[in-house]
Formats: C-alpha cells, sequence, structure tokens
C-alpha cells in the first residue's frame, strides 16, 4: 500500500487508529457548553428532519403525475405566526442559556489563581506568580479556579484551549481574562486562534494539567528563584517608583498599600476601582490617571517597561498590604549598586529633582 | 423521481431563436464595451465573475491540497496565508457581492418590473468598470506578490506588522465597493420609478424584493466599508494612528467600522439567493410562494436587523459583556426571517404540482444546506457557544454552508432557470440534474467534516495542524474534488449549448413573471410595448387562462 | 405557442420604431415620460447623497468617540485652528449654494446668461474655498500641525509657544500622553476636512463642465435635471461643511 500512494496509507493507519470526533472535557465549565451545544444540535437536527421530511412528503405526494393540478393557496397566518413563535423561543432559549455561560467564562472568581499570559508574534509567553516563566506551555493545577490575564505586545492573538471550552482575545494595549478550573489532568492542545501573520500556525503549544501534588512540584522545579512579585520589587526600586510612593508624609504620589481592589477618586472627579487595568494604565498613562489631591509628576513609563514588566509591577502593587514592603525596598535601592545610572535615593527627602517633566 | 416535467418546448424542426434580440442586435467589441443595455451589461458581469470564480476556486483547492497532510509542505507558510486571503477576498468581493445582484439582478429586474432599462443605464455600465478595474487591481495584488492580510484586514497586523500588497488590495475593494453601491443604488431607484401600470408593490416578484432589500444593504453598508479602507490605506501610507494602540487610536474601532459593513455584506450576499429561491420554487410547485407577504417583509426585516448585529463578530474580544448581550439577542432576532422563508417554500410545495428539473434540484439543496448553515449560524450567535466555536473551522463549516450551500446553489440554480431567457436554448437536462447531484455530494462531503474539526477546536487559517485532525481534513479535501467536477460541469454543458441546445421559446418553464412574457432572447428594449400587469405575482391560473386563449385565437 | 408570438413580436417591434412619438431630444430611450425620467434621476441622487452620509459616517463616529476619550488634546487642537479663515470660508460656501439656487431657478427660467453668470459666480466661490482651504492647512504645515508627516506636539506641551493662541486662551500645557493625542485630532482635522476639499474638486470639475454646457444653451431648454441634481451635490457638501465648522472650530472655543 505505501508505495502506491503514502498518503492513502496514512489516511487508512489513522482510519483504523480511531480518530477523534469529540475533543475532551477537561474543565468545569466544559460539560456545561457542551450541554447547550447538543440542546443546540438536537434543535438543530429536528429543525432539519422537519425541513426535509415536508420536502420530502410533499415532493412525493404532490409530484405532477400524481398531482397534475396544483391547488392554489394563499397562506396561512397561523401557521406563519407558528413558525415565527416557535423558532423565536427556541432561539430566545438559546440566548438566555448562552448569555448564562458567557457571564460565568468572562467572570472570574474572586479566589481564582492569577496567571499573566503576553501574546507575540509569534509565541506565548506565560508568567506565573511564582516567578516561573513558560513559552507555549501552560502548567495549571486541576481543580483550582485559574484566571488568565491576557494581553499583546504586537497584533490581536487568541488564546484558545478546546478541551475547556474557552477562548479570549489577547489585545494590544488592555488586559483581557479568562477562567476555568480544570479537572482532568493531561496534556491538552493551546492554539491561537486569531490569524497574526506569517507563522500563525505555530503559534501552538500545550496545556498541561496536573494534580495539585505534582504541580507543587513542578512549581517548585522550575521556579527561578524570585517570584513576579519579587521582579515587580525589583523593577519598583530601579525605576525609583519608591521616590515618590513611599507613604511619607511629605510624599508625592499616593500610597499603594492595600490600593489594589479599593476605589479611588481621580483629579477628574470620576471614581473608579483599582484593578490591574487601571494599574496598566496609571503607569503607563499616569497623567490621565491621577489620584485626587495629588499633582501630575508622574513621568509615562510608556515604551520604557515591557509587558511582562508591568505585569510585575501590577503583581507586586496587588499583593502590597503594608508600607513595610516599600520601606524595605528603600532599603534594597540603597544596597543596589546602580539603578538606572541615578544616585540612590537616600530617604525620601533625596527623591526631588528625579521626576522628570 | 417521476420524469413527469414542465418544459413546453416549440416545435423543433421549425424552431428558431429569433434572429434579432439584444445579443444580435450590434455586433463588434465596441457595443459590448459601450452597451447602456441592462442585458448585455449583465453579461459582461456573468463572464467576469465566472472568471474570477475560478480564479478563487483554484485557490481554495490549493488551500484543500495543503490541508491533505498535517505539516505545511505544498505551500510555505506565508504562501498559504497569501491564498486563503485572496482566496476569501476573490470570493467575497469579486464573486458572492456581485453574483446574483449584478448578474441575475441586472437582467431581470427592469423586465421584471416591466421597464425598458434600469434607470440609469451609464451609472450601471459604469459600475461594471469599476468591477473590472478593482479586479484587475486585485489580480495585480495577486501576481506582484500577494497579500496576508486574511480577508477581514485586522488591525494593527494589516497597519503596521506585514510588508505585503496591503494598499493596492485595499485600493481594489474600495474600487469594488463603489461599483456595488452604484448597483443598488440604480436597483433602487429602478424598483421605485421605473414599474409599469399595475405593477404594485405587492405584485412584484419575491426576486424583486430580495434585490431591493439587499441593495439597501449595499447603498448604507458600502460606504462604511470604503471610509474604513481608506483610513487603512492612510494608517500604511502617512501613519495616522486612529487604529494604532501606540497612538493612542483603538483597534476595536477598526473592527467595529469593518463589521458594520462585512455583516450586512453577508446579507448583500444571501438574500438576492433567497430571491432566486422563491421564483424556483413556485415555478415548479405551479403555485403562488406561500405566504407571500411574509416572505417579501422577512427579506426587509433581515436587511433591517443585519445593520445591528455587527458586533457578534466580537463577543471573544474584550467588548462589554453587556453590549454582547445586546447583540447576541438581536442576532437572533434576525435568524426568525430566514427560518419563516425556509418554512414558507417548503409549504409552497404543499399541493402543489412538483417537477425535478435542474433549478429545482439546485433550490432543494439551497433549502437543505441554508438550513444547517442557518442553524450553525444560532450556535454562533448565542454567546457561550461562540467562545468555543468562534475562530475555529466550525465558523468556516458555517459561512460555507451559507455561502457555497446557500448562495452558490442559488446562483447556479439560477442561472439554470434563466439560461433559455438569457440565451434562447435550453441547458441539457439529464447532465445538469447530475452536476446539481455532484454539488450536493461534494458540498456535504467538503464541509460538514468542518464542524466536527471546528468543535474538536481546530483553528482556522492554519497552514499546518495536529495530526490528529488529518482525517476529517482528508475527507474534506476529497469532497472538494467532487464540487470542483461539480463546477466545471456547467462551464461545458452551458457553453456546449449555446450553440447545440434545444430552442426554447418564450416561457419554457410555464412562469408567470413578466420576463416570460417576451421573447428569448429578448429585444433590447425588453418589450415591444410596455406591459400592463393586470394580475398578481405567481397567478397560474391566469397563465392558463391566457394560454387557452392563444389556441382559441389561433 | 412560441412562434406566433415571436413574429408578433417582431411586427410589434418594427411597428414600434415606426409610430415613436416626439419626444424631447434629451429624454432617454428608457423613460416613458420627461417626469418619469426627472423623478427616477433626481431619486437617485439622492440615494447617493445617503450614501454620501455614510461615508462621512464613519468619519464622525470615528471624531465623536476620539473626541470622547481625549476632551482636552481635541479643546487644545481646535484652538489652533484659525476661527477667521474658518468663518470667512463657511460664508464663502453658503453664499455658494445661494448662487447655486439661483442657477438651478434660472435654468427653470430658461435664462441663459443668467444661469451661465450664476454657475460662473459659483464656480469662483468653490475656487475660492479651496484657496481659503489651502492658506488654511498651509498654516498648520508651518506649524507642524499635519500628522504624520510633519508633527510636533511641542506646542500642546508648552502653549506658549504660539503666543497668538496663547494670548486668547492661555491654555494650560497639556501631559506628554495627552499632547501625542492631538495627533488624533489633526488626523481627524485633516481627514474630514480633506474628504470634503475632495468632494469640492470634483464639484468644481463637474461644474465647468456645466458651464461649457449651459453657454451651449443645454439647459434651458427645459431639461433642468442634471442641474439640478448638481444643485443637490453641491448642497450636501455645503451641509457637510455646515456640519465640519462647528465640530472642528467652534465647539471648544470657550475660554
Amino acid at each position: 500500500m505505501n508505495y502506491i500512494s503514502p498518503v492513502l496509507w496514512q489516511f487508512l493507519q489513522h482510519w483504523m487508529s480511531n480518530f477523534p470526533l469529540f475533543p475532551p472535557e477537561a474543565s468545569k465549565i466544559a460539560p456545561q457548553m457542551d450541554a447547550l451545544f447538543f440542546f443546540m444540535v438536537l434543535v438543530s437536527l429536528v429543525g432539519l428532519t422537519i425541513v426535509i421530511l415536508l420536502v420530502l412528503s410533499f415532493s412525493i405526494l404532490y409530484n405532477k403525475t400524481r398531482h397534475p393540478h396544483a391547488t392554489q393557496i394563499e397562506g396561512s397566518t397561523l401557521l406563519e405566526a407558528t413558525w415565527t413563535i416557535i423558532p423565536l423561543g427556541l432561539f430566545l432559549i438559546m440566548f438566555v442559556w448562552g448569555a448564562l455561560l458567557y457571564f460565568r467564562v468572562y467572570t472570574p472568581p474572586a479566589n481564582a489563581m492569577n496567571i499573566y499570559v503576553v501574546g507575540k508574534q509569534w509565541m506565548w509567553k506565560v508568567e506565573h506568580p511564582g516567578g516561573q516563566h513558560e513559552i507555549n506551555e501552560l502548567h495549571v493545577p486541576e481543580g483550582v479556579p485559574v484566571q488568565l490575564t491576557l494581553i499583546s505586545q504586537d497584533v490581536f492573538h487568541s488564546f484558545s484551549i478546546p478541551a475547556f471550552r474557552v477562548k479570549r482575545e489577547a489585545i494590544p494595549g488592555r488586559y483581557t481574562s479568562v477562567w476555568f478550573e480544570a479537572t482532568r489532568p493531561g496534556t491538552y492542545h493551546l492554539f491561537c486562534t486569531q490569524y497574526c501573520g506569517t507563522n500563525h500556525s505555530q503559534m501552538i503549544g500545550h496545556v498541561v494539567v496536573m494534580t495539585p501534588d505534582d504541580y507543587k512540584k513542578w512549581l517548585a522545579g522550575s521556579t527561578s528563584g524570585n517570584s513576579l512579585a519579587q521582579n515587580g520589587e525589583r523593577l519598583f526600586a530601579s525605576l525609583s517608583c519608591n521616590a515618590c510612593h513611599n507613604n511619607t508624609p511629605d510624599a508625592r504620589g499616593p500610597n499603594l498599600a492595600n490600593v489594589y481592589g479599593s476605589s479611588i477618586t481621580l483629579s477628574s472627579g470620576e471614581r473608579v476601582r483599582v484593578d490591574d487595568a487601571f494599574l496598566r494604565s496609571a503607569i503607563l498613562d499616569p497623567s490621565e490617571n491621577v489620584k485626587q489631591g495629588f499633582v501630575p509628576i508622574m513621568p509615562t513609563y510608556q515604551g520604557q517597561i515591557s509587558e511582562e514588566g508591568v505585569i510585575s509591577l501590577v503583581e507586586y502593587i496587588k499583593h502590597l498590604d503594608s508600607n513595610y514592603r516599600i520601606q524595605q525596598t528603600l532599603n534594597t535601592t540603597q544596597l543596589l549598586p546602580s539603578s538606572e545610572g541615578q544616585p540612590a535615593p537616600s530617604g525620601n527627602a533625596a527623591a526631588s529633582g528625579e521626576v522628570k517633566q | 423521481m417521476s420524469t413527469a416535467t414542465i418544459v413546453s418546448l416549440p416545435d423543433q424542426s421549425t424552431a428558431r431563436v429569433p434572429k434579432m434580440n439584444f445579443l444580435t442586435r450590434e455586433n463588434g467589441l465596441l457595443s459590448w464595451l459601450l452597451t447602456g443595455d441592462h442585458k448585455r451589461i449583465a453579461t459582461l458581469y456573468l463572464i467576469s465573475i465566472t472568471f474570477f470564480f475560478f480564479i478563487g476556486g483554484a485557490l481554495a483547492g490549493l488551500i484543500r491540497l495543503e490541508l491533505l497532510t498535517p505539516q505545511s509542505d505544498l505551500l510555505a507558510m506565508d504562501t498559504y496565508n497569501k491564498v486563503f486571503t485572496m482566496h476569501g477576498i476573490i470570493m467575497i468581493f469579486f464573486f458572492l457581492v456581485p453574483s446574483v445582484p449584478a448578474t441575475l439582478g441586472n437582467f431581470l429586474i427592469p423586465m421584471m418590473v416591466g421597464a425598458k432599462d434600469l434607470a440609469l443605464p451609464k451609472i450601471n455600465l459604469l459600475s461594471w468598470y469599476l468591477y473590472m478595474i478593482a479586479g484587475v487591481m486585485a489580480i495585480y495584488t495577486m501576481i506582484a506578490g500577494g497579500v496576508d492580510t486574511g480577508w477581514t484586514f485586522t488591525t494593527p497586523l494589516s497597519t503596521h506588522y506585514l510588508n505585503t500588497h496591503v494598499i493596492s488590495t485595499g485600493l481594489a475593494i474600495f474600487v469594488a465597493g463603489f461599483s456595488s453601491i452604484f448597483t443598488g443604488l440604480n436597483f433602487i431607484v429602478t424598483i421605485h420609478k421605473m414599474r409599469c401600470p399595475g405593477m404594485t408593490w405587492f405584485r412584484l416578484p419575491l426576486f424583486v424584493w430580495s434585490n431591493y432589500a439587499a441593495s439597501i444593504l449595499m447603498v448604507l453598508g458600502t460606504p462604511v466599508l470604503a471610509i474604513t479602507l481608506v483610513l487603512i490605506v492612510l494608517e500604511r501610507t502617512v501613519g495616522i494612528g486612529v487604529f494604532d494602540p501606540a497612538k493612542g487610536g483603538d483597534p476595536l474601532l477598526f473592527q467595529h467600522l469593518f463589521w458594520f459593513y462585512s455583516h450586512p455584506a453577508v446579507y448583500i450576499m444571501i438574500l438576492p439567493g433567497m430571491g432566486v429561491i422563491s421564483e424556483v420554487v413556485s415555478t415548479f410547485s405551479r403555485k403562488r410562494v406561500f405566504g407571500y407577504t411574509a416572505v417579501a417583509f422577512s427579506s426587509v426585516a433581515i436587511a433591517v436587523f443585519g445593520f445591528f448585529v455587527w458586533a457578534h463578530h466580537m463577543f471573544i474580544m474584550g467588548i462589554s459583556n453587556y453590549a454582547a448581550l445586546v447583540f447576541s439577542l438581536l442576532t437572533m432576532l434576525v435568524a426568525v426571517p430566514s427560518a419563516i422563508k425556509i418554512f414558507n417554500w417548503a409549504f409552497t410545495l404543499y399541493k402543489g404540482s412538483i417537477t425535478f428539473e435542474t433549478p429545482m434540484l439546485y433550490a432543494f439543496g439551497f433549502m437543505g444546506l441554508f438550513t444547517i448553515g442557518g442553524m450553525t449560524g444560532v450556535f454562533l450567535g448565542a454567546t457561550g457557544t461562540d467562545i468555543h466555536l468562534t475562530e475555529t473551522y466550525f465558523i468556516v463549516a458555517h459561512f460555507h454552508f451559507v455561502m457555497v450551500g446557500g448562495m452558490l446553489m442559488a446562483f447556479l440554480s439560477g442561472i439554470h432557470f434563466w439560461w433559455p431567457k438569457w440565451t434562447g436554448r435550453m441547458y441539457p437536462e439529464k447532465i445538469s440534474q447530475f452536476a446539481a447531484v455532484t454539488t450536493f455530494i461534494g458540498f456535504n462531503l467538503t464541509f460538514f467534516p468542518q464542524f466536527i474539526l471546528g468543535m474538536l477546536g481546530m483553528p482556522r487559517r492554519y497552514a499546518s495542524y495536529p495530526p490528529e485532525f488529518q482525517v476529517l481534513n482528508v475527507f474534506s479535501t476529497a469532497g472538494a474534488t467532487v464540487l470542483g467536477v461539480g463546477y466545471l460541469l456547467p462551464i461545458l454543458y452551458l457553453t456546449w449549448s449555446l450553440k447545440y441546445g434545444a430552442v426554447a421559446g418564450d416561457n419554457p418553464w410555464q412562469a408567470t413573471g413578466l420576463e416570460w412574457m417576451t421573447q428569448s432572447p429578448p429585444l433590447t428594449e425588453n418589450f415591444p410595448q410596455i406591459p400592463v400587469m393586470d394580475h398578481e405575482a405567481y397567478d397560474y391560473e391566469w397563465l392558463e387562462r391566457q394560454q387557452q386563449q392563444e389556441v382559441a385565437s389561433v | 405557442m412560441s412562434d406566433t408570438t415571436i413574429t408578433a413580436n417582431r411586427a410589434a417591434t418594427e411597428t414600434e420604431s415606426a409610430h415613436h412619438p416626439a419626444h424631447p431630444s434629451f429624454q432617454r430611450h428608457h423613460f416613458e415620460s420627461v417626469s418619469q425620467q426627472f423623478d427616477a434621476t433626481n431619486f437617485a441622487m439622492w440615494l447617493f447623497l445617503l450614501t454620501e452620509i455614510m461615508f462621512f459616517g464613519g468619519l464622525f463616529t470615528s471624531y465623536l468617540i476620539m473626541r470622547n476619550w481625549y476632551y482636552p488634546a481635541f479643546v487644545e487642537g481646535s484652538h489652533h485652528l484659525s476661527i477667521f479663515w474658518g468663518t470667512t470660508n463657511t460664508a464663502v460656501l453658503i453664499t455658494s449654494s445661494f448662487t447655486m439656487a439661483m442657477s438651478v431657478y434660472s435654468a427653470q427660467m430658461k435664462q441663459k446668461g443668467k444661469l451661465v453668470m450664476y454657475l460662473v459666480l459659483t464656480f469662483i466661490l468653490g475656487l475660492a474655498f479651496l484657496c481659503i482651504k489651502g492658506i488654511e492647512w498651509h498654516g498648520e504645515w508651518v506649524d507642524h500641525h499635519v500628522p504624520g508627516l510633519r508633527f510636533s506636539d511641542a506646542d500642546f506641551l508648552n502653549p506658549k509657544l504660539d503666543a497668538d493662541v496663547y494670548k486668547e486662551y492661555h491654555d494650560a500645557p497639556l501631559s506628554p500622553e495627552m499632547a501625542q493625542n492631538t495627533e488624533e485630532y489633526f488626523f481627524l482635522y485633516f481627514a474630514m476636512t480633506g474628504m470634503h476639499a475632495l468632494h469640492m474638486i470634483v464639484g468644481i470639475g463637474l461644474l465647468g463642465f456645466i458651464i461649457f454646457r449651459a453657454r451651449q444653451g443645454a439647459y434651458t431648454s427645459g431639461h433642468v435635471t442634471f442641474v439640478e441634481n448638481f444643485g443637490l451635490y453641491w448642497h450636501f457638501v455645503d451641509v457637510i461643511w455646515i456640519f465640519l465648522y462647528p465640530l472642528l472650530y467652534l465647539i471648544s472655543r470657550h475660554t
């Protein structure tokens, strides 16, 4: 066979080895999604069967040989109403059911562990809070809600895990998020599904779901030594953020401890909730996000920090529950050999003059 | 199936195609290139869109061949990207959008409303020239090295990250857009102002209604695409930054503007096809279309709702959850008129007197495939399942079920149905029935496996894919081969029939439309004198009385 | 059936060409009557203007969204436009609409001399509009306010650089990020006025053709459709400007 046609041979081999017709259900949402899917398949099949039966039976009953003279019928309001209202009702059921799922997939629970994903042409860079760094791979524990915060550093990408039935686009310039809870250990496909240029079809990888124990082992085995927050702390120091954000009485920047999740008033009078997206824009676009009572003196960091850098800063600020850490940072800064070529500020008074206009 | 037929041809030993008709009225290339006759322009369109259809089809063949194996081996990845991009652009902007309106619509609408020509013949010719200019630009793009943005031109990919011929493609589509604006404008004016005496709105054939609805979409939607493409071109040439997040622009704004046209565009493509099906189903079951008003208004409803569903292309792009909710609800509403149409066509058969000539076979194909295509659209319109199914082969399959299974079937149905009117000669019946069945089988084999592939999660626009998807892809490619044969056959036998087909006479199908009341092929001015419409559309009893009178008078 | 009808049809065609009623020469063959021709072309023109509205609609939408996001940048950007030239141009354009209306009236009254005069006036006013627009654009070029090609946000980071504007508005300096966004404002300014100017150029070209034909007396023999439809186009382009002028020049004028 092989010498006749390798393609045919390959095909037959695959045929034998029973190719998949349905993707694995490996997340909590997957069975719920599939339930709706099968409901829709059922409705479609019923609808299609009705149409086929109508066409077929009429074709047999009323073909020209059997029924040479057509009876003219104008129409029927009752029938029109029937096939307007019944499909509409079914579609509305699908709409509500679908919307419930949609809100579930895109509303992460509060206790979800957060993993950051940065898309770029043509790879996925995954940043775990513990500082583990992966490319085109994502290791997650079983039975724990995991929230992904996605961003792209160039074009639109889309993070798709078919086995989990979740997908979200990674967009340049803003965070998007999606969450899932894996239920079955195993290795699953990870695809980029938004066309993103030449090697779009190479932007694939694997999602590895592990039992909690394995996951712990993996975490320990692949840590880079610093957690994401620690990286953020370093960056915080090297960019001299602590020069202003240090919670001293005459600090020129607002206090950052416990700021995450709170509501603050901006100088424009608008009230905003501090979340990942707000922190990101406050770093990159500070003068539009000035807290009430402060002067817009912070320079923009647009183009100076990579998306991963922003992520680690965000992660750092998120976990700041006291100013103790910032004080620590101040000390580290003094210990650092040289940060960005600028003199290490000693105490808060020396911090002036560093804010470039 | 029964061999009974409705066809009544004149006595072949004496019958001749009338010497004086729109095809023979003037000769020479110039008389064609400078013509104002809607039927000649329709003929020009028919030839040119067939040409583009085969280019697009050849590209589709390349795509399917490449996907025969999981690796990217036949085509390099960037070539593959260019191939699917050009396939999409050519098929959508150069085939599907002008297919039924610019050929059959152009040919038939003036005759159906009882006019001598479209209201603006010169504009009609201009629109063909614009189409050709756009086509030449598209082909230039292909020869010069192609473009790999995908037909959706997603920013910032298309504006900042690719160095292929985005500008010439954008301008080509811009020009093609104006061609379709002018066609739509011409139809609306003609339908409003050129109806013959007695031709009230509710005596119009449903083909005219559906083209009217599609024209509204063309006239209102296409300019938005035009300005969007201008912005893309400016973004690439000058770097203005409306869609560039680095400069304060917003790539999602592009998505909104693009889909504001491109969603209604799918209704531009399908609505005229639905018009064809109404005509064909009615004629071959000898019955007035069931629920004429419902079918007519469902076309208009699709046109109106069609404008308010565009963001369902963006459910996973990070638009607000509540926006997704609204657009999903509206999407569900737009699905209803399509369901209404399907059931009305099915019930038109009830107590009819049905025959199964080729146009009817294609129409049956349409009804089945469009039902599947429409229902799977609901899968994607429901926000929840959309998350999993969008951007996979599921959406490819859905789109092709509606566009190829729906629109192309309708187009072929219409071409066969009006072929005798157009050329004065019949196509050969047996082989064309064979072609219709081949197309149906080939189509299902090609695109049904893609639903499963999509459910499995295979992303679209992939030059290579994980090996476990291969079997289904091989099925799909095998089906595409069958489908290719199904599309080649009509070209061959229709060309053959130009010379050897049986002489058709005025009204081979015993149909009731005004276009059948004149000779085939028609005179340049369509009717010897402007007809008076004194009966309802699809009034077969009127036709019978008419024929009895004629027999009596002879 | 068909054979008989075919011969009947043929006979009908022959007689038809013989008994063609005396139509005016400008009535196109496929229309039943002059009024149908007028109705149809007039309706077509309105539809075309509708597509034009949708065309500009894309730009207006972008303007609306961006203005909402970058309000301060839009305010300061508009301070750098010349209200004097803007107002003059509005006046020029409205006057040209008046002369256009008068030319349609003269065509209806079959007064060839007046028609040509008003058309020429419209033509001149149209050119004047474009010249003034050119002066303004030149000013923006000098000030480095042309996005993409020649742009600098210095004026917005430090408003005192442009003393004239500063004297009038006392603008506070924008933050660097916001100052960057003035480029979006100027881009929309150029896109919108540029699209409008393009329509003016097309209009002026057509106007030249109409003047040429009018001098031959083509529109004073009862066939006013073309002049009327062109008038609609001209008024439409005018109306677009009536929207552009306040949006770009006026609504941020308060100091």
